[in-house]
């Protein structure tokens, strides 16, 4: 297991390196030279030599191209020129926590219930029901996510009433708070964190178990700690709840459209997954048994069919990164994705290349939580890489 | 050795037809592109009766019929049609001098209907000295629908519906030009990779499996502050993307299933160089499976065009993304759907086309994998 990590982990390095320097040559690509973008071409010769000696930008790409990967690195992505002093891996730490957290709750949503409903609308293959769910499933697949979006915002946000318009948090509740909004949102982390923690420890604990009771027991005191927990944790800090909840409340309609789109995605694909397990011969053998149908779906056919949806979770991956920056601009929640989009609607360069590198890692170690956990879950790949 | 005529070379892969006796010298029956294109014509009827009985694939070509015939639309309503007229009509600099009657209420907060209905103090702007009852006659605009402008005019003075059949013309292009594009680098890459295999293999293999992983849209939004993106050059540049990743890995693993079949073999005894097996043998036989990608990647194509194009990235002169950037910078998206000609018709139209081609794939899908039949 320890084996198969690190190798991934090596392969996840080497990818990362390639991405970089995919990026590296974006930048050289770009018409003209960087140097006769930034530089103001009246400046006299001289001064133009040594302001580009200052920026790192003499000598030829490859030189450039080492001073870049070195620079990286050491965690030097530059100076943002929007907001001018300010480093820009500065500003990109501020915003990473607050994508993940959409970017974690959307992907969760959509995952439990497109495969619950996926499997579902397999079972039921051929009626009206089926067909209509599976149109407005593609409907939501295809649908124009901006657009999409918008409309959401104007039903259940200007319509209804029932959540903020748009952004992160209230400015005018804000005023006199004795925290800033970042303290109250790292503690909101901190404490899904460590639930989170607690539920995935359950569930490793739970299938260890032989018997099915004793399985039910550890989940059920897992889940309830882990709920105890949170509960407890907020109960302990009244003072702050108020405006957790008013960063809490400015948060639901984005992760709710993110994951309504990213869903619909899911619950195809398991759609078409357990149409093809359901042609299995160790179906028509449990059928041939006895077996109950909600036993058959549940624990013969969904077992299997939930690896291709796993898998396949590399590709959605892509998907609900490009659906987050979207997510992020039409809901103005400051995340990486309206900085990407924002820092080059400014010419920011920096700090676009650097959002676009760092929405490049998110995506490398999402894949790599996927694999080991993929792995934990199929014994299959673990036997494979083994030998 | 037997010098053989040219046409009875090549219908030595042509094993299925019992007519065909090869032979130097051998008289064909039928010349050659007949049969080739009588096998096409049962190939696709097969196929038809196949698709015909997926009704969501029917529900999706009839779609994409109504758009072609949209796109066509546009053309003849403004050479032959009422759309005549440049200076009104032109979907980027046309502007319409209807004028529109609103009635003049005494204050904002009687205002019911804002499209027919306006204040004393906005009315005096456009008309001297009117009080509350009165009628004010303004050019309008964002006009509701009327006679002269079906789908009504955005907040520029221009035709919505000129603007929508104008539109669907270049989404068909793009979707063309990247369907092209990403399956011709997509055989090309997988049939090289599986034929050659080692090293090269590996190495495009991990690239794209690079490209796979990373999200499309942030990578064209940080190229389009660099670069000027024209619709073609997104066409191509989407098309590269994705046809080096997915489409590439799995047509790679077709032309591997094609790579081990005894006609290459044979092929290759017959002093068939590589890049003949290559280009005559692999790539025909994985062509069929890469049209159900052109079809996704069409989808693809268009909802990102969209999505560029309503952030207002790409240098384009109209597009169904477009339309619904003009509206949102002017304000007029997030006051409900009291505009709704903005919101609804460019919205719907993305949204649509997209699902056609998806639905459309989605059936050619069935009829390719036979896994995925209902009998």
């Amino acid at each position: 297991m320890l084996k198969f990590i690190g190798r991934r982990l090596v392969q996840m390095v080497f990818l990362f390196f390639l991405f970089l320097t995919l990026v590296f040559f974006l930048l050289q690509a770009q018409p003209g030279d960087i140097s006769s973008q930034f530089l103001d071409p009246n400046i006299p010769a001289e001064i133009r030599a040594q302001l580009i000696e200052r920026l790192g930008l003499e000598g030829n790409v490859f030189q450039q191209w080492w001073s870049y990967m070195t620079n990286f690195v050491t965690g030097d992505l530059g100076v943002s020129l929007q907001q001018y002093p300010r480093p820009v891996i500065d500003v990109i730490a501020e915003r990473i926590p607050r994508t993940l957290f959409l970017f974690s709750l959307a992907t969760l949503l959509s995952y439990v219930t497109g495969f619950k409903l996926g499997k579902r609308l397999a079972w039921k293959r051929g009626g009206f029901s089926e067909h209509s769910v599976t149109i407005s499933g593609v409907l939501l697949y295809t649908v124009f996510y901006p657009w999409f979006a918008i409309i959401m915002i104007l039903t259940f946000a200007s319509g209804f009433g029932w959540f903020p318009i748009n952004g992160f948090l209230t400015p005018e509740f804000w005023r006199n708070a004795p925290y800033t909004g970042n303290e109250v949102f790292g503690q909101m982390l901190l404490s899904l964190t460590i639930g989170a923690i607690i539920m995935i420890v359950t569930l490793v604990l739970a299938r260890r178990q032989e018997e099915r009771r004793t399985a039910r027991l550890v989940k059920l005191i897992g889940y309830t700690s882990a709920l105890v927990f949170v509960a407890g944790f907020w109960i302990l800090r009244a003072e702050m709840r108020p405006y957790a909840r008013d960063i809490l409340d400015h948060s639901i309609l984005p992760i709710v459209t993110l994951a309504l789109v990213a869903f619909a995605g899911v619950m195809l694909l398991t759609r078409g997954s357990m149409l093809e397990t359901l042609k299995e011969d160790y179906i028509l053998t449990a059928q041939a048994k006895g077996v109950s149908e909600k036993d058959i779906r549940d624990k013969h056919a969904a077992r299997n069919a939930l690896l291709p949806v796993v898998t396949s979770f590399v590709l959605g991956l892509a998907f609900i990164i490009g659906g987050g920056v979207v997510t992020e601009t039409v809901f103005s929640w400051p995340g990486m994705g309206q900085l990407l989009l924002q820092a080059t609607v400014a010419e920011d360069i920096p700090v676009a290349v650097g959002a676009l590198a760092f929405v490049g890692i998110l995506a490398l170690v999402a894949h790599l939580v996927v694999d080991i956990l993929y792995a934990v879950l199929d014994p299959r790949i673990r036997v494979q890489t083994g030998n | 050795m037997v010098i053989k005529e040219p046409d009875a070379t090549e219908a030595l892969s042509f094993e299925e037809d019992a007519h065909v006796t090869v032979g130097p010298g051998a008289k064909l029956p039928e010349s050659l592109w007949k049969v080739r294109l009588k096998l096409a014509w049962t190939g696709f009827k097969r196929n038809w009766r196949l698709f015909r009985e997926n009704k969501i694939g029917l529900l999706g070509l009839f779609v994409i019929v109504l758009f072609a015939l949209m796109a066509l639309s546009y053309p003849v309503l403004r050479s032959v049609g009422p759309w005549q007229d440049d200076d009104v009509y032109d979907p980027v600099t046309g502007f319409s001098s209807d004028f529109q009657e609103y009635e003049v209420v005494a204050t904002e907060a009687d205002i019911t209907d804002p499209t027919s209905q306006m204040d004393v103090n906005t009315a005096q702007l456009w008309c001297f000295g009117v009080v509350a009852g009165d009628v004010c006659e303004k050019t309008g605009h964002p006009a509701p629908p009327s006679e002269g402008h079906i789908l009504g005019t955005d907040p520029l003075g221009r035709d919505i519906a000129s603007q929508l059949t104008f539109s669907t013309r270049s989404a068909f292009l793009l979707g063309l030009i990247a369907a092209v594009v990403t399956v011709g680098v997509a055989t090309i890459i997988g049939s090289i990779s599986a034929f050659y295999g080692g090293w090269l293999d590996n190495f495009l293999m991990r690239l794209a499996d690079l490209v796979l992983l990373l999200p499309l849209i942030p990578i064209l939004i940080v190229l389009s502050g660099m670069w000027t993106i024209t619709l073609p050059l997104l066409g191509v540049l989407i098309g590269i993307l994705s046809g080096f990743g997915g489409t590439a890995i799995v047509l790679k693993s077709q032309a591997l299933s094609v790579k081990v079949k005894p006609y290459i073999d044979a092929a290759r005894v017959s002093g068939g160089t590589n890049m003949h097996l290559i280009f005559k043998h692999i790539i025909p036989n994985v062509l069929p499976l890469s049209f159900l990608f052109m079809m996704f990647t069409v989808t693809e194509a268009i909802s990102l065009e969209a999505t560029l194009s309503f952030f207002g990235l790409l240098n384009v002169d109209m597009s169904w993304g477009l339309m619904l950037f003009t509206s949102q910078s002017q304000g007029y998206l997030r006051t409900g759907l009291d505009f709704w000609w903005l919101l609804i018709p460019a919205g719907m139209a993305v949204t649509l086309l997209a699902a056609g081609f998806f639905f459309v794939g989605r059936a050619m899908d069935e009829v390719i994998n036979p896994r995925l039949r209902s009998r």
